[in-house]
């Protein structure tokens, strides 16, 4: 396209309306993000396997302030904590995930030159930046970042009084959750427009690739629950500076007795969480739609039960809906209640198990291709399955009672979806990338990523559920205080030990990712032979996507090693042959 | 020091690496070969490690049960708990054998089926909705099994019989908690959260009558065998009261009163003999409530009812502690 020629580098790269151009500012400010969240578990982690002992590198970061002669503060523990599961949560696995793959795949899926409103999308991630600035600037503050865990419930979140990340820190963490809240509304409002109206001649919705499916249903969680959270952090607000009582009631700290009556900080558990489930899932399905797309690609095999796929996404998604009180067990809820998550919960076990069972159904007497996005996508099937099975123990309120808030909930949370995530976000970016940026990436160094990330992952979340079961809460500075707890330090140095191999292991990513923009070998169009739109546009990336005419759709997104074809592979543009069944 | 050199020398692994990584990309210029396509080795190499690392990860599990099975807490001390640990045992035998079962599949295929020049296509396989029902309703019989249990089970404990009950009341507080037991009448005073402070820590209101005999301690005594309601409050923020040895655990929320029914049935002097004379019953808080969160714990002792009326007998009323003072 002409526009193309009188473009300055500003429109280029910074205030860009071009999907593609956006979906890499997403995936940067994403990866920064991610450096910035895990080398705070690191800071952390030293201090949960050596308590109370020196280190250089925290003194280093976090300066004699927050880490006198080298000792972890325990106030910054919670801050570090507390920002470390904001940022992962909410910078790296739903921005940096959904923004960088609905962005780059949506139109290019679907055949579309762009999104619906590039104006919109170029919003949506400025938003996003400028909510990035407000929570990294919340690190400087006098009193340190908001402290109260990323899920800030009240009264903690709510009085500075009781930790001193809330007072400042709050605030600017609640005005940085704040834009990024209309960032992922103004994204995902475009994401369910463009899908809708935008798609090609013959792209009906059933022929659409599995990863649009789950970006889709993804939008729709977002639109539905992001609110929610807007609405609870507003009353927060209010609590917090102009006197009002949503939330808290008949307290006395510091000394001192507050004039609230009437409020209840359940009600916030409940707004919270009514989105915050959802969440979960709006991390997870991105990776469950991108591993979809990689495994059959890759396994040279249609994807098994296409439809059960699209059915039992929408079901987990509508589940995610009516489950947000299993996080609240023991908040002294009506137990009759109890029974009522217990059961939506344990439901959602069904459309997973499902889920495995087709992935596992895909790979059988394929053709299975290991490259390094495969790889992830593997490994994505495994921690699914861990971290899903060990969901059944947390959704069942008599068992949760004895689990809840212990080291198994972080274990179980960091494999489902911590992991499971990163695993799809990589597996995305290793697939995509030649795409991305016209070039490949090293595989050899992919493969050890790879390999060095799965095994220390596991190294360090596996072993999280023992310590769970010995008792042990989370959000603890220290397990020293307990002499019930003296024999889990060799636990945690084992697991600090994979923290740190796996951190560092991440350089090669990056470097990786940085070193193959610029000196990678070229890619060829389609070099992993797949069928879907996106591998018909030229190698050089254009606005508009394509040159001429969009691409008109014939068949389905999977037609690999179909009979009668003499590739193993059948782009959705080829027509149907005369008595061809389209599948 | 030390951390200076891992750091120095992690990045010099990784430069290291990474020119090695640059030579071979150099020689596959040279070969006009691309270097990135996976060849026939690759996947044969990438499968092989899938099997051997897929199941030494199985087998670490397995390590790491058998290693660690001796820190985890031990059986339950109180009746619901004994239920409790039941259930936990099928969930855990239901879910480690389909962990297992499900590895096994997914590694074995990966192995299996790996793509080389030796086979022919992959099958064209779209969906087969027999299948499709199969593992939709065998995972739902299994679900609705593993639900009626649970709910069974936390029926029991949740609708636990409180007529024969004594009440005692937990009140926590940034960083430090206090048991509140009845006195002679079985009556907790009223409490107003405006009267706490000074002697009155929990703001128990004097002018009740019911107040008059309670008595706040700083340990949480309990008989063997006697059912306990447990009534829990909250001075300032969440706070959540965790007796893993018990089962135990409900939230303390500032402005409400929640409570939890159990019948402790180990006294901890049987306890001591079982675990070692080091070991105590500990009441810990489990909900992030500030900077020592980590370290705000009551000690819990369950003895004989004699033992017990002698303790409480030490204790000094309300009304002593606080009208003396007046
Ligand atoms: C090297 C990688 C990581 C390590 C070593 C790590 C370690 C930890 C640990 C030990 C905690 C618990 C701290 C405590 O409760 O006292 C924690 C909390 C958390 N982590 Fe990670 N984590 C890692 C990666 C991730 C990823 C990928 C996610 C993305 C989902 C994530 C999300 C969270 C969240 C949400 C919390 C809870 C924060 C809170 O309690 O408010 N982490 N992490
Ligand atoms: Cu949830
Ligand atoms: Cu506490």
């Amino acid at each position: 396209m002409s526009d193309h020629h009188n473009e300055t580098f500003l429109s280029k790269y910074i205030f860009s309306l071009d999907h593609k151009m956006i979906a890499k500012q997403f995936l940067i400010t994403g990866m920064f993000m991610g450096v910035v969240g895990m080398l705070m578990s690191i800071l952390f982690r030293l201090q949960l396997s050596n308590p109370g002992e020196s280190f250089a590198v925290l003194e280093w970061f976090l300066g004699e302030k927050w880490a006198p002669d080298g000792v972890l503060d325990p106030n910054m523990y919670l801050a570090l904590v507390t920002m470390h599961g904001t940022i992962l949560i909410f910078w790296v696995l739903t921005a940096g995930l959904t923004g960088t793959f609905a962005n780059f795949l949506i139109p290019l899926q679907i055949g579309a030159r762009d999104m619906a409103s590039g104006f919109i999308n170029m919003l949506s991630y400025w938003f996003f930046f400028a909510a990035t600035i407000v929570l990294l600037t919340s690190l400087f503050v006098e009193t340190g970042p908001a402290s109260a865990g990323w899920t800030i419930y009240p009264p903690l979140s709510a009085l500075p009084q009781a930790i001193p990340g809330s007072g400042l820190g709050q605030d600017l963490w609640l005005i940085a959750m704040t834009l990024f809240i209309v960032s992922s509304l103004l994204g995902g409002l475009n994401y369910i427009v463009t899908i809708l109206n935008l798609r090609t001649k013959g792209m009906s919705m059933t022929r659409l690739p599995l990863v649009m499916w789950a970006l889709f249903i993804v939008a729709i969680l977002g639109v539905l629950s992001f609110p929610v959270l807007l609405s609870a952090s507003l009353l927060l607000v209010f609590d917090r500076t102009f006197g009002t009582s949503f939330y808290l009631s008949d307290i006395v700290i510091a000394g001192e007795a507050l004039h609230h009556t009437g409020g209840s900080p359940i009600l916030f558990e409940h707004l919270f969480w009514f989105l915050g489930h959802p969440e979960v899932y709006i991390i997870l399905l991105p990776a469950l739609g991108i591993v979809s797309e990689v495994i059959s690609v890759n396994s040279r095999k249609p994807i098994f039960g296409y439809k059960a796929m699209v059915i039992s996404l929408m079901a987990i998604a509508f589940l995610s809906f009516i489950v947000w009180g299993h996080h609240m067990f023991i908040t002294g809820m009506d137990p009759f209640l109890g029974s009522v998550f217990t059961f939506t919960t344990l439901l959602i076990a069904i459309p997973s198990a499902v889920k495995v069972f087709n992935y596992l159904a895909t790979l059988w007497r394929g053709s299975i291709r290991f490259t390094p996005a495969m790889l992830f996508a593997i490994g994505f099937v495994s921690t699914f399955i861990t971290g899903g099975l060990t969901g059944i123990v947390l959704g069942d309120s008599a068992l949760d009672i004895n689990v809840h808030d212990t080291y198994f909930v972080v274990g179980h949370f960091h494999i489902v979806m911590g992991l499971s995530a990163i695993y799809g976000m990589f597996a995305g970016v290793y697939h995509w990338f030649p795409k991305m940026y016209g070039k490949m990436m090293n595989k050899k160094l992919g493969y050890i990523h790879f390999w060095v990330t799965f095994i220390s992952a596991y190294g360090v979340f596996f072993p999280m559920h023992f310590l769970g079961l010995a008792g042990l809460p989370r959000r603890y500075y220290s397990n020293t205080a307990f002499p019930m707890f003296e024999g889990l330090t060799n636990i945690n140095e084992i697991i600090t030990f994979f923290a740190i191999v796996g951190g560092i292991v991440q350089v090669l990513f990056i470097f990786n990712f940085f070193y193959s923009i610029f000196y990678g070998t070229k890619a060829s169009k389609n070099p992993w032979g797949s069928t879907t739109l996106e591998w018909t546009t030229p190698i050089e990336r254009i606005h508009g996507n394509w040159p001429g005419e969009i691409p008109t759709v014939r068949r389905w997104a999977y037609d690999y090693s179909k009979p009668g074809h003499d590739t193993d592979f059948v782009p959705q543009t080829e027509p149907l042959k005369e008595g061809e069944e389209e599948h | 020091m030390t951390n200076v050199f891992i750091v120095v020398i992690s990045f010099l692994l990784v430069v290291t690496l990474v020119q090695l990584v640059r030579v071979g990309q150099l020689l596959g210029d040279i070969r006009k070969k691309d270097f990135n396509v996976v060849t026939e080795t690759d996947n044969k190499r990438q499968s092989f490690l899938m099997l051997i690392v897929g199941l030494a990860f199985l087998a670490s599990c397995v390590w790491q049960y058998f290693a660690w099975n001796p820190l985890l807490l031990p059986s339950a001390s109180s009746e619901h708990g004994v239920i409790i640990d039941e259930l936990m045992r099928f969930t855990m035998i239901l879910i480690i054998s389909v962990f297992f079962l499900l590895h096994l599949f997914l590694f074995y295929f990966l192995h299996k089926y790996k793509k080389s020049s030796d086979k022919h296509k992959a099958y064209y396989y779209t969906h087969n909705n027999k299948l499709e029902y199969i593992w939709t309703i065998v995972p739902a019989i299994i679900l609705t099994g593993v639900i009626l249990y649970g709910l069974n089970v936390w029926d029991r404990i949740t609708n636990a019989d409180t007529s024969e009950a004594s009440v005692i009341e937990v009140y926590g507080k940034q960083f430090g908690w206090n048991a509140r037991y009845p006195g002679e009448d079985q009556k907790l005073g009223s409490h107003d959260y405006k009267l706490v402070g000074g002697a009155n820590a929990l703001g128990i209101d004097i002018d009740d009558v019911n107040s008059l005999d309670d008595k706040v301690t700083r340990e949480l005594h309990l008989v063997v065998g006697k059912p306990v309601l447990m009534k829990l409050r909250s001075q300032d923020i969440i706070h959540s009261a965790f007796m893993p040895h018990f089962r135990v655990q409900m939230n303390c929320v500032p402005g409400m009163t929640t409570q939890f029914v159990f019948t402790p049935t180990k006294t901890t002097k049987e306890m001591k003999m079982l675990e070692g004379d080091d070991f105590e019953y500990v009441l810990l808080c489990n909900k992030i409530c500030g900077v020592a969160h980590y370290n705000m714990q009551m000690k819990v002792v369950v003895e004989t009812q004699e033992e017990y009326d002698a303790w409480l007998l030490k204790q000094g009323t309300l009304s002593e502690k606080l009208l003396t003072q007046k």
